[in-house]
Order: C-alpha cells, then structure tokens, then sequence
C-alpha cells in the first residue's frame, strides 16, 4: 500500500511536470543555497585555521606600537625593540622554545635580468623553529655568519619562481638593493597564511648583516615567541608583557608601548567568525527554505481543488480518510525531497565552483548534505499537511458533485 | 434472477434533514422499504423528491437524521467514517452520470482503483480488472484515456470499476442520463446482464420511465416520501 501511495504520488508529479518543476524550485534554490553556503563558510574557516596554525603554534608575535592594531598593520612610531631584548625573553622567561628577533623591510631583490619586490627579513636560526618552517634544500645559517652578518640568504618559494625559474637558486648570487647575497637554503612552501598575504614570498638574512647593510641601525621591528608545547601561551604573553614593560620602563598605569598577539587566540578567534558567519548566512538561505515550502503548499491546496473529485471518487469506492490524507502528504514530501535532491546537487556544484574562485578548500560535510535533504522532507511533511488534510476531510457527496 | 428473498437493505421511517432551524430541509421524511437480495430496483422521482438523498444513504456516503438504515442487518447510521468506507469498499459499487472516471489515467487503471485499497497484488489486480473489462464488453480498450473513449464506453468502464469487487450492492445514479437511446439501451442491457447472471442487487436512479421500465420494481418518490412501489409486470 505504502509503494501504491508513492508510486501514485510520482504519477501526480508527472502529470503536472511543469507546475511540479516550478514548485520545488523554491525548495530547490533553499536547499542549494544552504548547502552552498555552509560547505563554503566551512571551507574557509578550514582555510584561516590552517593559515594560522601555518605561522606556528604556539606562536606570540611582539610588536612595538600601542595594543590594539591588527597583526600585519603599519607599525607606529613607538620605540623598536633590540637584539637584547629578545636574549633577554630567551633567558628570563620559562617555557619559551624558540626567540626570533626580526628585523624587516620591503626590498628589491635582483638576479640577472629579473627582479621582484619581496620582504626582506633579518633574524636568527630561531626564526625558522618559532615559525616551524623547514628546509626544502641547502642549510640554514652558520654561527660565524650569523655572527659576522655575513651576506648569505635563505629565499621562500615564491621568490625562487620569481627570480630563479627552473634553475636551482642554491649558490647562485642575489642582489638586494646594492648588496650581493649567496642563497644558501630553500623553504619548503607553507602557502597562503590567515590573513591571504603569500608567507612564500620572503628572503631570509642574518639579523647583522640586515642592521648593518640595509637598514643601518640596530632595530628589531618585531620577536616571534614560540612557547613549548607543554606550556600555556597565556602565561608566556603576560610573562613577556611584564618582562618588556620593565626593560622599557612603562610605570604602572602607563599604557603598553608594544603589543603581543597569541596566534592561538587569534586563530580561534578567526575561526568562530567565520563559523558564526557561515551559521546565520545559512539561516538567512534557510528561510529561503520555508518559503519554498509556503509554494508547496499553495500549490498543494490548488491541487486538492483541482482534484476534488478524484477525490470524491476514492472515498465513494471505500479510501480511508487517512488513506486520502497519506496521497496527498506523501506528493508533497515526494516533492520537496526531490526538490531537496536537485537543491544538494546544486549546492555542491556552487561550492565547488566557488571554492576554486575563493581559493578555499572544498570541504564535502556529509551532515550538511543529510541535514539539508531531511530538512527538505520536514517541509513537505508540514506544508502538505494541512492541504493534505484538507483533501481527506471532504464530504465525498460534495467532491462527487464538484465542477 | 428472482430474488432469493433476503433482505439486504432495510429502510426504516428513514429521514434525513438539513439545516437548523426555520431554515431546516426535510429531504426524507420517514421513508420505509425493503430491498431483498438480487433486486433491480428502479427509484423515480422529480428533483428535490429526495431520491438521490436515498441513494446516498444506502451507498452509505450520508447518514440519516431519523429513523433507521441496516445493511445486511447492520445498523449503518450507527458506524464510523472509517466503518462506513469498508462497507462501500467491499459491498458496494458506484455508477454515476457523469462517469466520475480519473482523468489521464487509463481505462483499466481506473478499475483496477478500488482493488488498490482493497490491498490486492498487482497481478491479481490486473487479472479482475482484465475480467471486469471483458464483462461490459471492452476487451482491447484497456489502455485508453477516459478521453479517447465515448460516453457509452466510459460509462461501461464505470461499470467495470463498480463491478471489479463483485459488491453485493450496484448503485447507478442516472447512469443514462448523458448518453442517447442507443448506448441507453446497451448499458441497460449490461445492468440486466449483471444482475441476472452475477446476483448484484442494482439499485438505479432514473427519470427516463424507458429506462426504469428494465426494472423488475419502480419505488416513485415525491416530497421525501414514497410515493409509490410496484412491481414491474413489463420487465422482460
């Protein structure tokens, strides 16, 4: 009986292809957009986790100028920091793995003919373990040229695409504004960080070799911190806060001249944004949804008008009141299902297309697939209710005499 | 077939009224008659003579305000919707004047309708159906549209979809009443065919006294009251 009742609910559907078509196109474009949205809203913040966790965690980044400014923004005019204090968070502060001081400037880079505008960044060994980069080939710097601040680099990926081509840049001579430079090492890529901006695109020198050949002083415009594993990067921040206010000696009360950002807390941060906006763009489509299902009804009722008299029919020839009601109700669910079906495969389609446009991942969520088919059938089973109803209630004198 | 003699439809000072009130239409006011078992029953009347109130009580799709309606010896005015329906499922079939067939739905789906509810196998169903349709002498027209067929022959798929159940009761409002003398007389002639050879009591609507003239008995009726009941001498 239940298979009779589907099978006559697709008959009905057929009959009316066009209108049926239309009808579940609300349901259609609800469950398309829904899907759509959320599978993009979770690709992204996939992507700004990822990005985050690629600078490192566990990684505090010290700035100078005021609390308050994003990571990235342009840095005021606050002091700089030095050599010693980042030899000073190193040795006075438990928990700490790893202090790069860095120093850095936007600069053109040269090899023969081609030349690229690339940050140029003056540090230590400890900036590649902080920011857990790793080495694709060559090595990394020597103590003696650390030291000495002798001119040698390490070049991020897109650099090389840049200025080396197919050729491998190990060895082979850079110049930066005036200055040659031997590479000595190759980063392996880490892509796009959290906030979009190419962590490839960096050449690495000696901390002396930048103070002294390039910028012509002894400033540290920022320190990376990378605390051990086992140790809260809270309890590293404030250790770093209170030890920086004493050495530059900001009195109580005095407002912060420098600022810590925990990339941890930035992280998750980014990702419950993302994850809100990604929740109540999906409500916004879901009510696209009920609206597709308000159409359903319409269109149900329209049908139980139209069809009075089949109706008048069936209950003459011995239906059940329920047997009426469950045709009607099983049409509705039947359509906004495939309705829902069409609405997933569109969905996914969308995001797919706009994950590669986004340049986010495409995260495939079974649940929102299921949850957005089953969402699509409780719409039909609460917008064909009442229609569905309706037809059952009938007197079968009246439908038989229906025009 | 003369009638075997039991009483399949009983009607006791049956009366049904509608409305409330000042406003209240007595349609039947104490109707009394007795259908045995393998009767043709003509029921005549003019309009608002309460005949087709009748009809709709004995097909048990309405119930009375008054008095008493057994089928079989069952009180049917004290049964519920869902009681009611099975009765008409499994003891009655409709004809109607106007056909009331499924529109876009073949000739053969449509008598094979009240064996969906009555929860039968398609392949059983499809061989009753295939039957009936042989029986009101439309072998071949199984896969056509109730609009690809004449009247004659859609009232004679009607007639199958009634029959498909082998009911005890045949109930035919008007079925002549859109059709011309010729398809008329055909259609008579299958009601007779039925009710001789397969014992269905037939109880028919008409207005046409050609047509009522097939009967063995005529029950007039006049202001929601029996007017008349006779047997009929001319019935062939």
């Amino acid at each position: 009986m239940f298979l009779e009742t589907i099978l006559l609910a697709f008959r009905a559907i057929r009959r009316n292809a066009l209108r049926s078509t239309l009808t579940a196109l609300g349901i259609i474009i609800g469950v398309a957009a829904v899907t759509a949205l959320v599978t993009i809203g979770n690709g992204t913040t996939q992507s700004v986790v990822s990005g985050v966790s690629r600078l490192g965690s566990n990684l505090l980044s010290v700035r100078s100028g005021e609390p308050g400014g994003a990571p990235g923004s342009a840095r005021s005019t606050a002091r700089p920091f030095n050599a010693a204090d980042a030899a000073a968070i190193a040795d006075q502060i438990g928990g700490v793995k790893a202090v790069a001081p860095i120093a850095s400037a936007k600069v053109t880079s040269v090899v023969g003919n081609e030349n690229w505008e690339t940050s140029v960044a003056g540090t230590l060994n400890t900036y590649f373990e902080a920011g857990q980069w790793t080495l694709a080939s060559g090595r990394l710097f020597t103590d003696g040229e650390l030291h000495a601040g002798n001119p040698v680099c390490v070049v991020g990926e897109t650099v090389r695409q840049h200025l080396f081509g197919k050729s491998d840049p190990i060895g082979q001579a850079l110049r930066l504004q005036r200055i040659p430079c031997t590479v000595i090492g190759l980063l392996a890529s880490k892509g796009a960080g959290a906030f979009g901006m190419d962590q490839d695109d960096i050449v690495i020198i000696p901390l002396r070799a930048f103070q002294r050949r390039i910028a012509g002083n002894v400033d540290v415009d920022f320190i990376n911190v990378a605390a051990r594993a086992d140790t809260a990067t809270a309890k590293v921040k404030r250790d770093v806060e209170n030890l920086l206010r004493e050495r530059r000696r900001i009195g109580t009360g005095q407002r912060d001249d420098f600022s810590v950002f925990d990339m941890t807390e930035i992280s998750s941060t980014l990702s419950n944004i993302t994850t809100v906006l990604t929740g109540l763009l999906s409500a916004v489509a879901a009510v696209s949804l009920l609206v597709g299902g308000i159409g359903i009804m319409n269109i149900m009722l329209v049908s139980v008008t139209e069809r009075t008299r089949e109706i008048g029919i069936r209950l003459a020839i011995g239906a059940l009141r329920r047997q009426v009601l469950a045709q009607f109700l099983v049409e509705a669910v039947v359509l906004s299902l495939f309705g829902g079906l069409i609405g997933v495969a569109i969905g996914l389609s969308v995001a797919a297309a706009m994950a590669g446009w986004l340049n986010v991942p495409f995260v495939f969520e079974p649940t929102v697939v299921v949850g957005s088919f089953v969402f699509s059938g409780l719409v039909g089973v609460l917008f064909g209710y009442f229609p569905a109803r309706r037809a059952a209630n009938l007197n079968p004198i009246d439908a038989l005499r229906h025009e | 077939m003369p009638s075997t003699g039991a009483v399949l439809i009983k009607l006791q000072d049956l009366a049904r009224s509608y409305g409330q009130g000042s406003a209240t239409v007595n349609a039947l006011r104490g109707v009394s008659l007795d259908i045995a078992e393998g009767e043709f029953v003509a029921i005549m009347g003019p309009s608002g003579s309460g005949k087709s109130t009748c009809m709709n009580i004995m097909g048990c799709l309405d119930t009375p305000t008054g008095g008493h309606f057994y089928f079989r010896g069952l009180d049917v005015g004290a049964l519920s919707n869902d009681q009611r329906a099975l009765l008409r499922r499994h003891y009655i079939g409709f004809v109607f004047q106007g056909y009331n067939l499924l529109p876009r739905t073949s000739a053969i789906e449509n008598v094979e309708l009240p064996l969906i509810y009555r929860q039968m196998g398609a392949r059983e169903r499809r061989a009753l159906a295939l039957n009936a349709m042989r029986q009101v002498g439309l072998a071949g027209w199984e896969n056509h549209a109730p609009n690809e067929l004449s009247g004659g022959q859609q009232q004679r798929v009607a007639i199958a979809r009634a029959i498909v159940t082998a009911p005890a009761l045949l109930l035919a409002d008007e079925p002549t009443g859109n059709l011309d003398t010729a398809r008329s007389l055909e259609i008579m002639n299958l009601l007779i065919h039925l009710n001789r050879s397969e014992g269905i009591t037939i109880v028919m609507v008409t207005h046409e006294p050609d047509m009522a003239a097939f009967a063995q008995r005529i029950v007039r009726f006049k202001d929601g009251e029996i007017e008349t009941d006779q047997l009929n001498s001319k019935a062939a």
